[in-house]
């Protein structure tokens, strides 16, 4: 039930917000969250459940790095 | 593999070995026994690392009274709505899916808001809510758009307790479910003093999860370390969190396989219950309740739940119990332990 998929907000109209998944546009409910459009979300369900960071790649190769540059 | 993976691997095996000796690992979401599966990380890991399944699939933790009194209420004209990994989840008398085909009416769906629209059409809809903190949100927010729901909403850190306070079980370290935690935060889980990372849900993301715990071992440490902060705050989602605590309030709960966890459930407020299935039908769900006679079954699933046995130490798993014929709600989520055992290990 955790499945979620990150998407970037097009455009808000009252609660919902058309959301892009790599091309594909849905609308979402945005009542949990606080966003603006050109924000990222995670979207379970139907509702975006929290904002997420543009660059979600950044922080796993990042680790990568710093682990191996520790020399571990 | 491309090289950076494979270094981190071997950083991996190096630590385990220092650590010497077998080492648990329990992972919390079903989503991330999904990951393990998929990505065939326990055939990749060092041979002391075990890694086991949580409490983490919903749908496998709502105890069979939840789908009897679900099941009761479609069965005598109600019509009911649910998310469709519920659907086959047998309760004592049958699962919905089994209901519907004798003529009740129960609706999947998708979203919550679809339950709202199809409120119009059949006023008297009652919405199995159930999930942890990441789907409560969703229906509470659906509870004040004027949906009828049965509430078995649980909350996640209660489990941990009931897990950590269980002697047969042998726990190392956890590996925090990522999507409860966008919502919880992370400062919730300070209370358990016991290595924990909270993770996302690539294969990569579950081996930084699994290295910073091996990390913590090697120092002695037990702290709850972050490593899905790309979603998961410290706060969590405030916001999210005050619609929760507007419509319900904690209660005793119980889960599949724990039996009652005190303070792990969320009911309704008293405020709300004029869309309270409870309350609303409650002669009904006291009646069902009295004539519901509790079936004996081999399944296992309980234990798996706690981590106790894998599931191929369930006699019926693979034999009478598979995707196509689920004997318990295991099998039946495609987040369950065993479903997911069996989809990847055929």
């Amino acid at each position: 039930m955790c499945l979620a998929i990150p998407g970037k907000i097009i455009s808000i109209k009252n609660q919902l917000a058309t959301v892009d998944f790599d091309g594909i546009q849905k609308e979402i409910n945005i009542s949990l969250v606080s966003v603006r459009a050109g924000e990222y979300v995670m979207v379970h369900a139907g509702f975006a459940i929290e904002k997420m960071d543009a660059d979600y790649a950044s922080e796993m190769k990042g680790y990568l790095k710093t682990e191996l540059k520790a020399g571990v | 593999m491309n090289s950076e993976l494979k270094n981190f691997l071997k950083s991996i095996h190096e630590k385990a070995e220092k650590i010497g000796r077998p080492l648990w690992f329990m992972e919390l979401c079903g989503t991330h026994a999904e990951a393990i599966a998929e990505n065939g990380i326990k055939n990749i890991l060092p041979k002391n690392i075990t890694l086991v399944s949580g409490p983490g699939c919903p749908v496998c933790v709502t105890d069979q009274s939840d789908i009897d009194v679900m099941v009761g209420l479609a069965l005598h004209g109600i019509p009911v709505a649910v998310y469709g990994d519920a659907i086959q989840v047998p309760g004592n008398l049958m699962s919905l899916e089994e209901a519907r085909r004798n003529g009740a009416d129960v609706n999947i769906v998708y979203d919550i808001t679809e339950g709202v629209e199809m409120k119009k059409e059949k006023p008297n809809l009652v919405f199995f809510g159930l999930g942890f903190e990441t789907t409560t949100g969703m229906t509470a927010w659906a509870i004040r758009n004027g949906l009828i729901v049965y509430s078995a909403h649980k909350l996640f850190p209660p489990a941990m307790e009931a897990l950590l306070q269980n002697k047969k079980i042998r726990v190392d370290g956890f590996i925090n479910p990522g999507h409860v935690s966008a919502i919880i935060g992370t400062e919730i889980y300070a209370q358990f003093k016991i290595p924990q990372v909270i993770a996302g849900f690539t294969g990569e993301d579950v081996l930084i999860a699994i290295d910073k715990l091996l990390t913590q071992i090697i120092s002695g440490e037990k702290k709850v370390e972050n490593a899905y902060s790309r979603l998961v705050k410290k706060d969590g989602n405030p916001k999210a969190r005050k619609m929760i605590a507007e419509v319900f309030e904690i209660s005793d709960a119980t889960w599949r396989g724990f039996g009652k966890i005190k303070n792990s459930g969320l009911k309704i407020r008293k405020k709300y219950r004029e869309y309270d299935a409870e309350f609303v039908y409650r002669d009904l769900i006291s009646k069902i309740k009295k004539e519901t006679k509790t079936k004996p079954s081999a399944c296992r699933c309980g234990e798996v739940l706690q981590g106790i046995i894998s599931s191929k130490d369930c006699p019926l798993f693979g034999k009478a119990c598979n995707p196509d014929n689920p004997q318990g709600a295991c099998m039946v989520s495609r987040e369950g332990s065993c479903s997911v055992e069996y989809r990847y290990d055929n």
